[in-house]
């Protein structure tokens, strides 16, 4: 659906040259969702533009759902749904006015924009919302709206540029279900940037790690974070010293550390190998009062790839 | 369930007509309908040439008697500078209005569409004649209650200079708001140019009263060529050369004002 190939963009500031993206691969199957994923500032709004040809890149190729970015926009912009990080509707608008509009920008005619706007609005609830002014609309609503106007040529492809961002939790978990229906039931490709760990997590397939520009890492959640960091499993026992001796001559424990009460090991798979580790405990005649699995967040995994958290909204240097 | 049901609604369907137009169609409605949802502003920008008309004119009633006033009582002099200052003003802040489209994401949701970019602006700007045109035709209703006498032709080719002005300095304010995108840069740029352009377009007095050095610097300004086209037309003076000059001038600022707007828009950053 997406390959792009060494795609860079530069911008000239007063201060100077901005390398903003430098060089990305990137490929989306038909079916997936694929999530951008770092701090702001490192280039994941940038790809996805350029991607949706309202930049043109400064190097680099990409063909978008079957089209070539440099010498076929218009293919692309037919068969592309773009949600930006902002949304894009006019606050004195009515709901339908600005969702037929769209449509019929999309070259559908003026009935069937209207049947559109009403088959959007019951799938994404907003219902009964469609001559209310845009501006009395909740956070949420809104937000649907912005979706609803990406979707309007059911498009194969849709871009989501930090969908959530600002929504309360409740809001934000719905809105999820709906980007998860978008894929499930009209087969929809979604790319979409967070710098939110947990969006990332609940919501993609796959991850693109990006910093400073450039694809630090790609996997599936679970992936990027065994991949980095492994499981770390803490066992509560009460012969700390016979344990470290049992669980060091396992290959598969790795740094064992002795912690307040028990030890940590870390582990390529918690839950499948917790349980011999800890039978081995056992025939040893350790006791084993508690066992505990932690997974490594994606913050880990940023922290281990990059050396700085992703919750530092710096930007970069 | 619902989502089968609607992909069946929801085949594109081909394009027949010409986009580009299509498309200004489009936004032109679209505009149109926010336009009348608020319906107090046409009116509001009316107000300043309505108060030029009941407490400037007056003063011009002796005036029209000095030597150097061009032919045509005070009325005929005045109204067409009138309304050419209407076209002027009544346009050239439209570019704020681009700005909070921009700020609003509109434009660039537009944009990510495969419409088409001169259709997008047109759209906007056949509105902002629109309206325009309106304003004039009423304006100049009024003053004829006040006691303007005129040839209904020589309206006609006012208004229609009027119309192509409005082309003109709403394509070249989008342009000036879609490059700048703050309003707090826009507008000192439009003061700067408003200022000079209106003194030394003879719209409030005469040039004829000027003296010589005034005159030739006014020469150079196509909007006093379009005030003086618009004052031989009210006289009826349909001979005189600068009516057919006024017309080609507002034409050609119109040309203007659109290609350099369409640059502007098809622009990747704008």
């Amino acid at each position: 659906m997406i390959e792009a190939r060494g795609l860079a963009r530069t911008f000239k500031t007063r201060t100077g040259t901005v390398e903003a993206v430098r060089g990305i691969d990137l490929d989306v199957t038909a079916g997936e969702i694929v999530g951008l994923l770092g701090p702001n500032g490192a280039g994941k709004t940038t790809t996805q533009r350029m991607l949706a040809t309202l930049l043109v890149p400064t190097a680099g190729e990409a063909t978008v759902a079957g089209c070539d970015l440099r010498r076929d926009p218009i293919g692309v912009r037919r068969q592309l749904g773009y949600v930006s990080q902002s949304g894009g509707t006019n606050p004195a608008c009515k709901v339908d006015e600005e969702l037929t509009t769209q449509a019929e920008l999309y070259g559908v005619s003026r009935a069937d924009a209207r049947e559109r706007a009403k088959a959007l609005r019951e799938t994404l609830d907003l219902a009964d919302l469609g001559d209310r002014l845009i501006k009395s609309l909740s956070g949420g609503q809104r937000r649907r709206l912005d979706i609803a106007l990406g979707l309007v040529h059911a498009p194969k492809l849709v871009f989501l540029d930090e969908p959530s961002t600002g929504l309360d939790p409740h809001s934000r978990a719905n809105l999820w279900t709906h980007i998860r229906n978008l894929r499930d039931r009209m087969k929809t490709t979604i790319l979409l940037t967070t710098h939110y760990l947990d969006e990332a997590d609940a919501l993609c397939d796959r991850i693109l790690i990006i910093d400073h520009g450039k694809i630090v890492a790609t996997g599936t959640p679970e992936e990027l974070k065994r991949r980095i960091s492994g499981d770390l499993v803490t066992f509560d026992v009460d012969d700390a010293v016979k344990a470290t001796e049992v669980l060091r001559a396992r290959p598969e424990a790795r740094d064992v550390t002795p912690v307040e009460r028990g030890l940590r090991v870390t582990v390529d798979k918690g839950e499948e190998q917790a349980l011999p580790l800890m039978r081995a405990l056992d025939a040893a005649g350790v006791k084993v009062g508690a066992l505990q699995i932690a997974h490594p967040s994606l913050d880990d995994v940023f922290l281990t790839l990059t050396g700085r958290s992703l919750r530092d909204d710096a930007p970069p240097p | 369930m619902t989502w089968q049901l609607h992909l069946a609604t929801l085949t594109p369907t081909p394009r027949l007509e010409v986009p580009m137009l299509r498309d200004t169609m489009i936004i032109f409605r679209y505009q149109m309908r926010l336009l009348l949802r608020e319906p107090v502003w046409i009116i509001i920008v009316m107000i300043q040439p309505l108060l030029y008309l009941a407490l400037f004119a007056p003063l011009l009633e002796p005036i029209a008697k000095t030597k150097g006033f061009p032919p045509g009582d005070a009325w005929q002099v005045f109204v067409p500078g009138l309304l050419i200052q209407l076209g002027i003003f009544g346009s050239m802040f439209v570019g704020f209005g681009i700005i909070a489209e921009i700020r609003f994401g509109t434009i660039e949701r537009m944009r990510v569409s495969p419409a088409s970019r001169l259709g997008l602006l047109m759209g906007r700007i056949l509105r902002d004649t629109l309206v325009l045109l309106v304003q004039a035709t009423l304006l100049t209703l009024i003053a004829v209650v006040f006691g303007l006498r005129m040839p209904v032709l020589g309206a006609i080719i006012t208004i229609a200079i009027v119309g192509l002005l409005g082309v003109s300095l709403s394509s070249l304010s989008y342009a000036a708001g879609l490059w700048l995108k703050s309003e707090d840069a826009l507008a000192p740029l439009l003061n700067m140019v408003s200022v000079p352009v209106l003194l030394l377009s003879g719209i409030l007095l005469p040039m004829t009263l000027a003296p010589g050095w005034l005159r030739h610097l006014a020469q150079a300004n196509p909007f006093s060529h379009v005030v003086d086209g618009s004052r031989a037309a009210f006289r009826g003076d349909y001979g005189d050369s600068a009516v057919v000059i006024g017309l080609v001038a507002a034409g050609a600022l119109a040309v203007l004002g659109l290609w350099v707007a369409n640059r502007t828009f098809q622009r990747e950053s704008a």
